[in-house]
C-alpha cells in the first residue's frame, strides 16, 4: 500500500525537508551575527537580479546538472556513485586531451569530439569501481571514494609532467582558439540581446539535452526499465533475465560518462586549460542534486539551478558581508542531510497525518508487503 | 638512506599514523555496531577546529581537547539520529557531515577570527607538548635499539600514546566485556539481540557516541599536537585513509594498528622525497601518497582477502514479526 | 482451580487500515501444550508479537499467572517468563553456541565469568530437556534442527517457563519435528506451559492439548484436542468446508518435454547444492517435487529457470540447454518455451515498486509487442496488463496500482496471469500457494491442472505436503540435493514421503537407528 499520495511524495515531502534545511542555514547565519532575512535578499539578488547573476548560476547549474544526473542514473540502479568528483577530473582529462591534440578549426567541430572524450574518460573511471562491484562484489561506495583521491594525485602527477606548461604552474598550455566554446554573451549578442559576461557558455543546451536524454533513457527504453528493475531487487532482474553484470556496468558507465561531461563546461567553456582544481566539489554537489531532485531529470535541472544560484549567491553574500561562500556548503550540507538522510523524520508523521484522514480500519486481506 | 634517515621517517610514521588509528578505532566501534560512517572526515575536522579554537581562546590545550571532543560528539549524535532513530541512510548521512565539517568550521573560523578561516597560532600551554619515555636519554646510547626507542618512540604527545593503548583496550572491550559481544552482535544481527531484551537503538547510539570521542581525540591531535593550530581543510582526506584503514584491517584492532602504521608510514616517506628514485625506477610522489587508496582498492577486490563488513552493516534495524 | 499461564482479554491491534487482531481472548493453562492454528494472515503471529513486546496491543489486557501484566518490551516478556522460538531463528551467525546463548542474559560487565556459568547452566539444561548441543560450535556451521534447539536453550536459560514456537516445523524434516515435539513433551512434563502456533494440522492434533483457531484476526474458537477432528479444525480455519482433493481427470503423458541429466549446483558461498539430480517430465503430465525447503528444490527452479548456472545436461524437447554462460539466462530459457513462477513472488516474480502494468510484462519486457525499436512501448503494456486483470480477475483492476497494493493471492495471480499467457512448454512452479488466500489456492490449482490438460509439462516444487499430493501426476522426494525416489500419488502416503524427505531409503529401513541418525546430522551440517 503506498503510504503517501503521489503528490505529497513528489513535492510535499521534498518541500518541507528544503524548507527545514533553509530555516537551519537562517539559524546559523544569524548565530554568526548575520539577518538571515538580509542574506538571503543578498543571495537571490546576486544569483537571479540580473543577467550576470543569471549567467553565474546558469553556469554553475550547467556543472551541476551533468553531476547530478550522474548520480541519479547510478541511484536508479541502487548504486550510489560517490566517485563523480573522480570521474569528473578524468573527463576534464578526456577535454583536455581532446582540445590540445587538434588544433581545432571551429568549435562545432571541437565540440563533439570533447564530449566524447570528457564522457569515455569518465565513464572509464567509473568502469573500474563498477566491474569490482559487478564481479567481485567490492562496495561501490568505499571504491569510488578511494577512486576519487586516485584521480586527483594521477591528475597532479600529470600537471607536474607529462603535460606541464612551461612555467611555474601546474596547468597544461591553453586551448586553442578554435576550441573555444561560444559565451551567453556572444550567442545573445549575435541576436541582439544584451547579456553580462559570465562563463555561461552553449554546454548549458548540452546539459539540457542531457536531461531530456536521461529522461528517455530512464523512462521510456529497454534499458531503462532494466535499469529501473534491477535497483528495486536483483534476484527479481535475475528472474526475468536481466544480467547484473551489464546493468551495473551500463549504468555505471552512463553515471561516469555523464560525470565526465561536465568538463566540457567547466574546462572547455571556462577555464579553457586543464588545472588541478577543475571539478571544485561539484561531484559532491551532484549528490545533493540528484536527492532533491529525487533523481528524475527535471527535478535535477530545478535542483541544479537552486544550487547554482546558491553558489552564486553563495559569492555574492561573501562579497558584500563577512559570510564566508562555505555558507554554500553548510546549507548543502544540510540539504543533504534533510532530504537524504533525515527523510524519515519528516515522511513518517505526515505518513501518520495521511491515515488519520482515511477510513477507519476494517478486516480483510492485508496487502502483503514486507516490513 | 642513513640510519637516522629511518629512524626520522619511523618517528614522523608514528606522528601521522596517529590520527588515523584514532580515526580507525573510532569507524571500527561504529562499523561494528551496524552503523556505517563515511562522516568521519567531517568529525575529524570539526573537532580539529574546536579544539583549536578553544585552545587559543582560553590557553589551555585540555579544555580545547574537551571542546574537540564534545563538537565531535555532537557531530555523532546527528549521525545517530539519522541512521539509528530516523533510519535513514548512513552513507548519505555521512557525506552530509562531512559538508556540514567543511562549511561550519570555516564559517565560525571566520566569525571568531576573522584570519582567513584559520585560528590563531597555538603555542605553550595551548599546545599538547611532548613526553620523554621513561630512560629514554639513558638508552638512546644502545646501538639501533636506541636511538629508535629514543628518538621515534619517546618524545611525542599525550594522545599518540592515548592512540597506541587504545587498541589493546579496544580489543579488550569487544572481545572480553558483555559490552563487546552486545556490539558485535548488534552489527551483526541486530534481531538476536532485540529479542534476547536488549536495546538496539541503545547500542548503536553507544556505539556512534564512542566513535565520535575516538575521532575528536583525533581532530584534537591534527589541530593541537600534529600541527598548530586549525586551517581550511586540514584533515585532507585523512577520514577517508582512516575508512580504507578500517577496510584494510577487516574491522579488526591489531590489524588497524598495522595499517594505520603502514599508512602513516607512506605518508611520512611522500612528504620526505618528492620521488622515489630506485635507480632503475623511479616512483613519483602522487603514486605513493595513492598507495593507501590503491591498496584499498586491491583488498576490495578480494585479491588479497577478501574484506568483509559486519552482516548488518548499513541497514537500520527494524522490527520484524 | 488453578490460574492460568496466560490469559489474553480482549487484544485488538490495527495496523494502518488492516485490523490484524480483533477483540482476542484466550486462557493457557500451565502445563499444557495448546496449539494456535490459522491460515496465513489470520494474526498468529501478531498476537504472539504482542505477548513477547514486539507491538503494543491497542486494547485489551494481558495476563501471566493471574497478574495483569504491561508487555512493553521484549525484556519484560523475558522478565514474565516467556521465552519465543521465532520463525526465522534470531541468533548471531559467527557467534558460539554459548555466546548466543549469553547474549543479553550475561551477570556481569566481563565475558569470562558469564560464560563459564553458562556453560554449566547449559550443561544441566541439555541433559534435564535432552537438548545436546557443542557448545563451541559456531552457528553457521549447526543446520538448522540444531539452531533450533540453540533458540529453545536460550529461552529456557532466561528460565522461561512460558514457551512460544513460532511454525517451528516449517524447515524441519518430519524426523526432526518428530524429535522436536518429544522436547516439547519434555518440556511439559516438566510443567513448561507450550504455545504452537502453525498452519499444519497434523502437528496439532499429534501434540497439543487444547487448540484455538484464528481466522482473519478473530479466534473462531478453543477446543480441547481430543474432542476434534482434522475436518473441524479445517472447517473453522477458513470458514467453510474445503475441498481436500483437487478434481482432476487421470494424466495422460506424452513425449518427454524436459530431461534433467545428473545436475549439479553450487551455491554462492561454494557449497553444493544439488548433487547429480535426473529427471523427466512428460507433456501432460505435472512431476511433484517434495522436500523440506533448503534440500536443493529452490536451487533446481533456479537452474532450470536460467537464474543460476549448473553442471549436468538439460534437455528440452530435445535440444540441450546452456548451463552456463551468456545464453543460460532467464530471457534465454523463455525463448525456449520455459515459463516460471518462482518461490518468492515479491523478491523475484514482481518489482513490489512498479506498476501492475509495468510487472505483467516483466521478463518479456523484450517481446517485440513491447517494443518500438530502443523504446518501449508502454500503451501496449498497459493494454497487455488490462487483458491479464480481466482474464485472471484480478482486484484491484487498475493497472497503475503498484504491486504492493494488492493482496498475496492478487499478486501470485498476476504472476501466473504472466507466465500462462504464452502457453509454455514448460512451467516451473514454486510454492504456487504460498501467503495466499483460500479463494486464489483454487483458482490457482484450477490454472495448474487446466494447463496440464492442454498437453503442456509442470514441475511443481512445493513444501505443503499437501499440495504436492493433491495436484502431482507422479512425485519426487528431493533430499540434501538428491531425488530420493519417485512415487505415485495413488501408492504412496504421507509416512513414506516422510521417510523420503528424511533421508530415509527403503534400503536404509532395515539399517540401524545410529545410521539415521548419522544420516540426519550430515544433512544437518550441509543445509547450515
Amino acid at each position: 500500500m503506498d503510504k503517501l499520495p503521489r503528490w505529497a511524495d513528489i513535492a510535499l515531502v521534498p518541500f518541507i525537508n528544503l524548507a527545514l534545511a533553509l530555516i537551519v542555514s537562517g539559524l546559523v547565519v544569524a548565530l554568526i551575527g548575520q539577518d538571515p532575512f538580509e542574506a538571503l535578499a543578498i543571495m537571490v539578488n546576486g544569483a537571479v537580479g540580473s543577467s550576470y547573476g543569471w549567467g553565474y548560476t546558469l553556469y554553475y547549474a550547467t556543472n551541476f546538472v551533468f553531476t547530478g544526473l550522474a548520480v541519479a542514473v547510478a541511484f536508479h540502479a541502487s548504486l550510489f556513485n560517490i566517485g563523480g568528483e573522480g570521474q569528473a577530473q578524468l573527463g576534464a582529462l578526456g577535454v583536455a586531451l581532446v582540445c590540445l591534440a587538434v588544433p581545432w578549426p571551429h568549435w562545432t567541430l571541437a565540440l563533439p569530439v570533447a564530449i566524447l572524450g570528457g564522457a569515455l574518460f569518465g565513464a572509464a573511471w567509473a568502469a573500474i569501481p563498477a566491474y569490482l562491484q559487478a564481479r567481485r562484489g567490492s562496495h561501490i561506495v568505499i571504491t569510488t571514494i578511494m577512486f576519487n583521491f586516485i584521480a586527483s594525485a594521477l591528475l597532479v602527477y600529470l600537471l607536474i609532467s607529462a603535460l606541464k606548461a612551461p612555467g611555474m604552474a601546474p596547468e597544461t598550455v591553453r586551448f586553442p582558439e578554435g576550441a573555444r566554446l561560444p559565451t551567453a554573451l556572444e550567442v545573445f549578442g549575435a541576436i541582439g540581446i544584451p547579456f553580462s559576461r559570465t562563463p555561461l557558455n552553449v554546454s548549458f543546451i548540452v546539459a539540457l539535452i542531457a536531461c531530456w536524454g536521461v529522461w528517455v533513457l530512464i523512462w521510456r527504453t529497454r534499458l531503462g526499465y532494466e535499469i529501473r528493475a534491477f535497483g528495486r531487487s536483483e534476484p527479481a532482474a535475475r528472474y526475468a533475465g536481466i544480467s547484473p553484470f551489464r546493468i551495473t556496468m551500463l549504468a555505471m558507465l552512463i553515471s561516469g560518462g555523464l560525470a565526465g561531461l561536465m568538463a566540457v563546461n567547466a574546462v572547455m567553456g571556462e577555464q579553457e586549460r586543464l588545472i588541478q582544481d577543475n571539478v571544485l566539489g561539484a561531484g559532491f554537489v551532484g549528490i545533493a542534486v540528484a536527492l532533491m531532485g529525487r533523481s528524475h531529470p527535471v527535478g535535477v535541472l530545478l535542483a541544479a539551478i537552486l544550487f547554482g544560484a546558491l553558489y552564486q549567491g553563495g559569492a555574492e553574500l561573501e562579497f558584500e558581508t563577512s559570510v564566508p561562500r562555505e555558507m554554500v556548503v553548510v546549507i548543502q550540507a544540510l540539504v543533504i542531510l534533510f532530504t537524504g538522510a533525515l527523510d524519515g523524520m519528516v515522511r513518517s508523521p505526515l505518513e501518520r497525518v495521511f491515515l488519520t484522514f482515511r477510513k477507519q480500519p476494517k478486516p480483510g486481506l492485508a496487502p502483503e508487503t514486507r516490513p | 638512506m642513513s640510519f637516522v634517515d629511518i629512524v626520522q621517517i619511523l618517528d614522523s610514521t608514528i606522528r601521522l599514523a596517529t590520527p588515523l588509528l584514532l580515526a580507525c578505532l573510532a569507524g571500527l566501534f561504529s562499523e561494528r555496531a551496524g552503523v556505517f560512517d563515511i562522516g568521519l572526515e567531517g568529525k575529524m575536522l570539526v573537532a580539529a577546529f574546536f579544539s583549536a579554537a578553544v585552545a587559543a581562546v582560553t590557553g589551555q590545550v585540555w579544555v580545547g581537547l574537551l571542546a574537540g571532543v564534545g563538537a565531535a560528539m555532537v557531530f555523532a549524535l546527528i549521525h545517530g539520529l539519522a541512521s539509528i532513530t530516523f533510519r535513514g541512510d548512513q552513507l548519505i548521512s555521512g557525506v552530509a557531515i562531512n559538508f556540514l565539517a567543511a562549511g561550519m568550521t570555516v564559517l565560525i573560523a571566520q566569525d571568531w577570527f576573522a584570519q582567513g578561516s584559520r585560528t590563531p597560532a597555538l603555542s605553550g600551554d595551548a599546545r599538547f607538548s611532548s613526553i620523554d619515555l621513561p630512560f629514554a636519554e639513558a638508552l638512546s646510547g644502545v646501538p639501533y635499539l636506541g636511538p629508535i626507542y629514543a628518538e621515534a618512540l619517546s618524545g611525542h604527545t599525550i594522545l599518540v600514546y592515548i592512540a597506541l593503548l587504545a587498541v589493546p583496550a579496544t580489543w579488550y572491550i569487544l572481545f572480553r566485556t558483555r559490552f563487546g559481544l552486545r556490539l558485535r552482535a548488534v552489527g551483526e544481527n541486530p534481531g538476536a539481540v532485540d529479542t534476547a531484551g536488549v536495546s538496539v537503538t541503545r547500542l548503536r547510539y553507544a556505539a556512534v557516541m564512542i566513535c565520535g570521542l575516538l575521532t575528536g581525540l583525533a581532530g584534537a591531535y591534527l589541530a593541537t599536537g600534529l600541527a598548530a593550530g586549525f586551517t581550511k581543510d586540514m584533515t585532507a582526506g585523512r577520514g577517508f585513509i582512516a575508512l580504507a584503514a578500517l577496510i584494510f584491517a577487516k574491522w579488526r584492532p591489531w590489524h588497524a594498528l598495522g595499517a594505520c602504521l603502514l599508512f602513516g608510514f607512506l605518508q611520512a616517506v611522500s612528504n620526505r622525497y618528492s620521488t622515489l628514485d630506485f635507480g632503475i625506477v623511479q616512483i613519483p610522489n602522487a603514486f605513493v601518497l595513492a598507495l593507501p587508496y590503491i591498496l584499498t582498492v586491491v583488498i576490495l577486490a578480494g585479491f588479497v582477502g577478501k574484506a568483509i563488513p559486519p552482516r548488518a552493516g548499513g541497514q537500520p534495524y527494524v522490527k520484524e514479526r | 482451580m488453578t490460574e492460568p499461564a496466560i490469559e489474553l482479554k480482549g487484544i485488538s491491534k490495527s495496523f494502518g487500515q488492516v485490523q490484524a487482531n480483533r477483540n482476542i481472548s484466550i486462557r493457557v493453562m500451565p502445563g499444557t501444550i495448546h496449539g494456535i492454528i490459522g491460515e496465513n494472515g489470520a494474526g498468529k503471529s501478531t498476537l504472539m508479537s504482542i505477548l513477547y513486546g514486539f507491538y503494543k496491543a491497542d486494547s485489551g489486557d494481558v495476563f501471566i499467572r493471574g497478574t495483569r501484566t504491561e508487555i512493553p518490551d521484549s525484556q519484560a516478556a523475558i522478565a514474565a517468563g516467556i521465552g519465543m522460538v521465532f520463525q526465522h531463528f534470531k541468533l548471531v551467525q559467527n557467534f558460539t553456541v554459548l555466546e548466543n546463548i549469553v547474549l543479553g542474559a550475561e551477570e556481569g560487565p566481563l565475558l569470562r565469568s558469564s560464560l563459564a556459568r553458562a556453560r554449566k547452566l547449559l550443561k544441566q539444561l541439555s541433559d534435564e530437556y535432552e537438548l545436546h548441543v557443542d557448545p563451541d560450535a559456531r552457528i553457521e556451521d549447526l543446520g538448522v534442527g540444531m539452531q533450533q534447539r540453540v533458540e529453545i536453550l536460550k529461552a529456557l536459560y532466561r528460565r522461561a517457563d512460558i514457551l512460544i514456537l513460532d511454525e517451528p516445523t516449517g524447515v524441519l524434516t518430519p524426523a526432526e519435528a518428530d524429535h522436536l515435539f518429544r522436547i516439547l513433551q519434555g518440556l511439559k512434563r516438566e510443567g513448561k506451559t507450550v504455545i504452537l502456533i502453525t498452519h499444519k494440522l497434523r502437528e496439532i492434533m499429534e501434540v497439543t492439548d487444547t487448540v484455538s483457531v484464528m481466522r482473519r484476526g478473530e479466534m473462531e474458537a478453543t477446543v480441547n484436542t481430543a474432542e476434534t477432528s482434522p475436518e473441524e479444525l479445517a472447517e473453522l480455519m477458513v470458514g467453510r468446508k474445503v475441498l481436500l482433493r483437487v478434481d482432476k481427470a487421470p494424466a495422460t503423458p506424452g513425449d518427454v518435454v524436459l530431461e534433467v541429466e545428473n545436475l549439479s549446483v553450487r551455491d554462492d558461498a561454494g557449497v553444493e547444492r544439488l548433487r547429480g539430480v535426473s529427471l523427466r517430465v512428460r507433456r501432460g503430465e505435472i512431476l511433484g517435487l517434495a522436500g523440506v525447503a533448503g534440500n536443493g528444490q529452490s536451487e533446481l527452479l533456479e537452474v532450470l529457470g536460467g537464474m543460476r548456472e549448473g553442471r549436468g545436461r538439460v534437455t528440452m524437447n530435445g535440444t540441450a540447454l546452456d548451463l552456463t554462460g551468456a545464453r543460460s539466462d532467464a530471457r534465454t530459457r523463455r525463448q525456449r518455451g520455459i515459463a516460471h513462477v518462482p518461490e518468492d513472488r515479491q523478491r523475484e516474480g514482481l518489482i513490489m515498486e512498479f506498476h501492475a502494468w509495468e510487472n505483467a510484462g516483466f521478463g518479456y519486457h523484450d517481446d517485440p509487442r513491447f517494443n518500438r525499436g530502443l523504446l518501449m512501448d508502454n500503451e501496449a503494456l498497459r493494454e497487455d496488463a488490462r487483458a491479464k486483470i480481466a482474464r485472471f480477475d484480478i482486484r484491484p483492476t487498475d493497472p497503475w496500482l503498484t504491486a504492493k497494493s494488492f493482496s498475496g493471492g492478487n499478486q501470485q495471480k498476476l504472476v501466473i496471469a504472466r507466465e500462462l499467457e504464452r502457453e509454455p512448454d514448460l512451467l516451473l512452479i514454486g510454492q504456487p500457494t504460498r501467503g495466499v488466500d483460500i479463494g486464489a489456492i483454487e483458482f490457482i490449482h484450477e490454472q495448474i491442472v487446466a494447463l496440464r490438460d492442454r498437453g503442456k509439462a509442470i514441475l511443481l516444487v512445493s513444501v505443503e505436503l499437501d499440495e504436492i499430493m493433491a495436484l502431482s501426476d507422479r512425485i519426487a522426494v528431493m533430499f540434501d540435493g538428491r531425488i530420493m525416489g519417485e512415487r505415485t500419488p495413488g501408492e504412496t502416503n504421507e509416512g513414506e514421503l516422510g521417510l523420503l524427505m528424511a533421508g530415509i531409503t527403503e534400503t536404509d529401513r532395515d539399517h540401524s537407528v545410529a545410521e539415521i541418525e548419522a544420516n540426519l546430522a550430515r544433512r544437518a551440517g550441509k543445509t547450515a
